[in-house]
């Protein structure tokens, strides 16, 4: 069962503005988080994925629809009952949002005061949160003390130090530069794995995706526009929207800035085709493309991985006879995704054959 | 010079009444200010406690009092000092005056101090499941400590400025005694030593508020 669930949900505020209608930051949307799968939140600054993560623990209260942890319907509790379910759910943020005034042992124990924990409880569950982000000997250093990646592990450890089920992690590596944020990521995926904490990660970051998550909902302007497994939406995106956030963070598909370049400097038809992990071989593409007494030359490309499954994209410019062509991408298109950027805004969503 | 070594029983009467006033000023005002600071942080759009009408009248108030220049204050709270206090003048009713004049001003400084905690901390503490009492006395008060000493700081030099006008309902103090025995007597040292006095108590107090400021901001 899962063990969280939204059904229906929106979420919208009144417009700043008299008369003006509501603005909808989440708007309809149904989601199923499985017990100890990570799941990635994925879409452009104001799709409404801090807006989704915090009707999980009720720091938003929703307008519509139903938010479920662990089988108990959590909207319209009252207050003091919400804050019993917070307990439950950890969060952490990308300005780390530690106390400043108190000590990092502090921090980390001042859920544990709130949950109502003995003093001797506390103090050795402090040592064993700070001995497991590695931090033991900060415990008394105050966070401005602290680089950014060891903040995030005192937040890390804060947030999970009353044994929550739960995980919430609000573009938590995007304040890090790329070797911290790996470091980061390694400690999330040792939370998930050794303590079994089911987690939702906002973030706009492919490596994030790519090192922990397992499933991935992708949002577009309040909705979740798609869902699935990681290797699924990533390679095959469905949706125009995802297609052009996918295209953005993985690498191997060409801006239409770069799509425009690439026109000028090579003639003849552009085409990107598609390889999943399984798919026909790209050795097959070109043999296609040969026999169809067609010329062609690779000008754009890149192979990603996610989990030990690969997948990527070449985009080729072809010359040759344009019935040819037609018939040669149309045979192609029965063995892997073909894509042609239409000429002119050259954005990624090009009728898929 | 001989006439201040004259005056010398009556110089430290009059600054022991500034000591007086202040201090329990301070601790009057000070506390009332503090409520009121934390009644308009609390209730204010987005605040722990949103409540608009509490915060409307909190502020309307405020803005009321505070703009009466403080002479004039002393002279228009006098029946409220008299139901209060039991008399209109003496050093008492100045400090009843004074700590009623200094509240509004500290609400102000208070709840502008209390703004500099980031919201995103106040969130952290709501996601771990805290209450709004909880994070307003274990979070928001710590997080400001700092700004909210050099706040009060300030404050104490203002009432050591507006306590030299307490002569006026009889309540003594060193602005008092340099007025009395220095101006109208053409006695421009014994001015001179009240105006030096009044320098040193603002001195200190300013040097024990950049210390302990210091000390809780760690820089």
């Amino acid at each position: 069962m899962a063990i969280v669930s939204l059904a229906n949900v929106s979420k919208s505020y009144p417009s700043p503005e008299r008369g003006a209608p509501r603005i909808v930051a989440v708007d309809d949307v149904s989601l199923e988080i499985e017990a100890g799968e990570v799941t990635g939140i994925i879409g452009y600054s104001g799709a409404g994925k801090s807006t989704l993560v915090r009707l999980i623990n009720a720091l938003e209260p929703v307008t519509e629809g139903t938010v479920t942890i662990d089988g108990r319907a959590i909207t319209g509790l009252p207050e003091r009952e919400l804050r019993a379910v917070r307990l439950g759910i950890g969060m952490i943020f990308q300005q780390f949002n530690l106390f400043e005034a108190k000590t990092v042992a502090q921090n980390v124990a001042y859920p544990l005061k709130v949950a109502g924990w003995g003093k001797a409880e506390i103090t050795a569950r402090v040592q064993e949160l700070l001995d497991f982000v590695g931090l033991a000997d900060k415990a008394r250093a105050y966070p401005d003390q602290l680089s950014g990646g060891q903040k995030q592990r005192v937040g890390i450890a804060r947030a999970l130090a009353t044994r929550p089920r739960i995980l919430l992690a609000d573009e938590a590596t995007s304040a890090l530069d790329p070797e911290t944020t790996q470091e980061v990521l390694a400690l999330l995926k040792r939370v998930n794995e050794e303590y079994g904490v089911t987690m939702v990660v906002i973030t706009h970051e492919m490596d994030v995706i790519q090192s922990i998550a397992t499933k991935v909902a992708v949002m577009d302007g309040g909705r979740v526009i798609e869902q699935g497994d990681v290797f699924d939406v990533f390679s095959d995106p469905q949706h125009a929207s995802s297609r052009k956030f996918v295209s953005t963070v993985v690498q191997g598909v060409p801006s239409p800035a770069e799509l425009a370049v690439l026109r000028e400097r090579h003639p003849g038809r552009i085409a990107t085709f598609s390889f999943r992990d399984g798919d026909a071989s790209q050795a097959r593409v070109f043999v296609e493309l040969a026999q169809a007494g067609l010329e062609f030359e690779l000008v754009y490309g890149g192979i990603n991985d996610i989990r030990g499954r690969a997948f990527g994209h070449l985009t080729l410019a072809i010359r040759g006879e344009e019935a040819a062509i037609d018939r040669a991408l149309a045979r192609i298109g029965e063995l892997v995704a073909v894509t042609e950027p239409p000429v002119g805004d050259g954005a990624q969503n090009g009728e898929a054959r | 010079m001989d006439k201040l070594i004259d005056l010398g029983p009556e110089f430290w009467t009059a600054a022991g009444e500034t000591l007086y006033m202040v201090f329990f000023t301070m601790l009057f005002g000070g506390l009332a200010g503090l409520v009121l600071g934390i009644g308009l942080y609390v209730t204010r759009k987005g605040g722990l406690l949103p409540n608009t009408v509490v915060n409307n009248v909190l502020n309307v108030l405020i803005n009321f009092f505070r703009p009466i220049p403080f002479i004039i204050f002393i002279a228009a709270v006098q029946p409220l000092t008299r139901a209060v206090i039991g008399i209109g003048i003496g050093t008492n009713a100045a400090v009843f005056a004074l700590s009623l004049a200094a509240s509004f001003a500290i609400g102000r400084i208070v709840e502008q101090n209390l703004l500099t905690v980031k919201p995103g901390v106040i969130e952290a503490a709501r996601s771990m499941g805290a209450g709004p009492w909880r994070i307003l006395t274990t979070v928001v008060i710590g997080e400001a400590l700092g700004p909210l000493i050099l706040g009060y700081t300030f404050i104490i030099v203002a009432v050591i400025d507006m306590s030299a006008m307490a002569g006026f309902l009889g309540g003594g103090g060193l602005g008092y005694f340099a007025q009395l025995y220095g101006y109208r007597q053409f006695e421009p040292i014994v001015t001179w030593a009240a105006v030096l006095l009044i320098i040193v108590f603002v001195q200190i107090v300013q040097y024990l508020g950049n210390w302990l400021a210091r000390k809780v901001l760690r820089r």
